[in-house]
């Protein structure tokens, strides 16, 4: 637990030396504030205290955030050797890719802290859904849970950075948008399970307040699985022949 | 704490990287892994760091089985790869506690670990220093610095001077000397005199396999074979007679012309047969000066080239 608490401490100290974090936190909350206060369908126009179309930003947003976060996770440390460095030491592949996982995590939901205010601000406005909201940042959570892994497995695939991004994209797109639009267009069964896969499904259901066991299962599982792969993919050396 | 590796072999992919190997390593010898490029030096290595596992065979340090219980050998290793990658945008000194909060070090032990290494390794003046702002010798002590943080009982060091300047080299290799005299440590270099400089024992490794094991002192009498002199003569008589003289000694087996000086002759002896006082006492015989008698040292440069080739 220490080790993953020490890699994970690292990393965001990373993010936090260079401009890294400061530039995602800026942007992130440039482009959710510009979309829910001034666009055109903004709180005001809508005359509804809730923070739906916040939301519904975020989860854009959040697609390419996160890539652009784990894409250098394992990637960079592949690249450049340190991962040797990394793997010898007395730690496990599963330290360093929890590690990798939690710093992440962290950095986004530090992100979320700092929306905060939009919250305050909108329950001044009128009479929020304080529930609803809660279950969205949950929700949110949650699914950055998921595709923060995701996204670590695609940087664990490859060496190079831009591909790691890339693949990070693709994976979160097709989880996104892409099972959710065959799910709907696919009859029988394997719409059906088509459509559970798809993140927007569970986000949705979240978002409206619903604690649901089989929506945490799912973003667990997806979570569990990301991190699994990633895991192999570092074992990979260790494999006989 | 001792090394034993049994039959360690290692494929990438159908390339045969290390064919069969074993040896021993007992506790505080200094060890030199000597080969060319692409020999199977640094997979070795890595595989006794628990970076990856072999293809077949075992390594065992005091017993303990390397690929059973990784986690304890990692920690009882102090490991400098190849290249020495750092993370160039981490302070030498939050990197070594990064390293030693990772390999377990207790808390109240990091700080004074960090200044013994920063001291042994000297990296006071540039501490505080970004690792990217280094030149390439102060990257290598950092990376000797991480490599020790732990006090571990094995060093395995893969190149340890390249790059450096022969200043540097000559401290860096003290300070392995030094470390010798406490803790098992194995080298590579493919720098014939840094290993002898500072290794007990030499492994020259090539294609995957060990041909060759010793100190430097008995590989060179293993390559040598028969002694070789060279014998430079001044005093009555031609060039052919004395030839002639030479050749009829009875320690002598063939006697070659040297080019550059005036009558000089390279003599081989016979088998465990030493020609040099037959030589003296030829010259006394004939009223001849001796200008030079010196038998010609095997360099371990010809050793390595004999035995890799």
């Amino acid at each position: 637990m220490n080790s993953i608490w020490t890699i994970a401490k690292r990393e965001l100290a990373s993010y936090f030396d260079s401009l890294t974090a400061y530039i995602i936190i800026i942007l992130f909350l440039g482009l959710t504030g510009f979309f829910t206060w001034v666009w055109p369908s903004n709180v005001f126009f809508r005359g509804q205290a809730d923070l739906n179309i916040f939301f519904e930003v975020i989860y854009i947003c959040l697609l390419f955030f996160i890539p652009a976060i784990t894409m250098r996770t394992i990637a960079e440390e592949k690249g450049s050797g340190t991962l040797e460095l990394l793997s010898t030491k007395a730690i496990s592949d599963w330290q360093i890719v929890i590690g990798k996982y939690l710093s992440s995590l962290l950095l986004i939901a530090i992100a979320f802290a700092c929306t905060i205010p939009y919250y305050i601000t909108i329950s001044k406005l009128g009479n929020a859904d304080h529930g609803a909201i809660i279950g969205a940042y949950v929700g949110l959570l949650l699914y950055t849970s998921a595709f923060v892994s995701l996204g670590i497995f695609a940087s664990s695939i490859t060496s190079n950075q831009i591909v790691g991004f890339l693949l990070a994209l693709t994976f979160l797109l097709v989880f996104a948008f892409i099972f959710g639009f065959l799910g709907s267009s696919i009859p029988g069964t394997i719409g059906e399970t088509l459509y559970f896969m798809s993140a927007r499904t569970h986000y949705d259901s979240i978002s409206r307040g619903l604690i649901d066991s089989r929506d945490i299962l799912y973003f667990g599982g997806l979570t569990f699985l990301g991190l699994l792969f990633s895991q192999a993919m570092l074992a990979k050396r260790n494999w006989k022949d | 704490m001792a090394i034993k590796v049994d039959n360690l072999t290692k494929y990438y992919g159908d390339q045969k990287a290390v064919d069969n190997i074993s040896f021993q390593i007992k506790t505080g010898e200094v060890v030199g892994f000597l080969g060319p490029n692409g020999a199977g030096k640094s997979t070795t290595m890595k595989v006794i760091t628990c970076y990856m596992a072999s293809s077949s065979g075992k390594v065992l340090l005091d017993d303990i089985d390397a690929e059973q219980s990784p986690e304890l050998i990692k920690k009882k290793i102090g490991y400098l790869p190849e290249n020495n990658p750092l993370y160039m945008d981490m302070a030498v000194i939050d990197y070594l506690k990064f390293c030693a909060e990772i390999q377990g070090v207790p808390k109240n032990e990091i700080t004074g670990r960090i200044k013994e290494m920063i001291e042994l390794c000297g990296l006071n003046i540039e501490k505080h220093k970004k690792i990217r702002q280094l030149s390439k010798g102060y990257r290598q002590r950092v990376g000797l610095a991480q490599a020790m943080i732990h006090d571990p009982e094995v060093l395995i060091l893969d190149e340890p001077t390249t790059g450096l300047d022969p200043n540097q080299i000559i401290e860096i290799r003290k300070l392995i000397k030094e470390l010798g005299k406490e803790k098992t440590v194995i080298l590579s270099s493919h720098i014939l005199s840094e290993v002898e400089a500072t290794c007990d024992r030499i492994l020259i490794i090539n294609k995957g396999r060990i041909v060759a094991d010793g100190t430097a002192e008995e590989l060179r009498k293993q390559a040598q074979g028969q002694e070789l002199i060279n014998v430079q003569i001044e005093g009555k008589g031609n060039k052919d007679d004395m030839k002639k003289a030479l050749l009829g000694l009875a320690s002598v087996e063939t006697v070659l012309d040297l080019d550059g000086k005036e009558n000089y002759f390279q003599v081989q002896s016979k088998p465990d047969l030493t020609s040099k006082k037959d030589v003296f006492d030829l010259c006394v015989k004939n009223k001849w000066y001796l200008l030079e008698l010196a038998s010609k040292e095997t360099k371990l440069e010809d050793v390595f080239r004999e035995v890799t080739n």
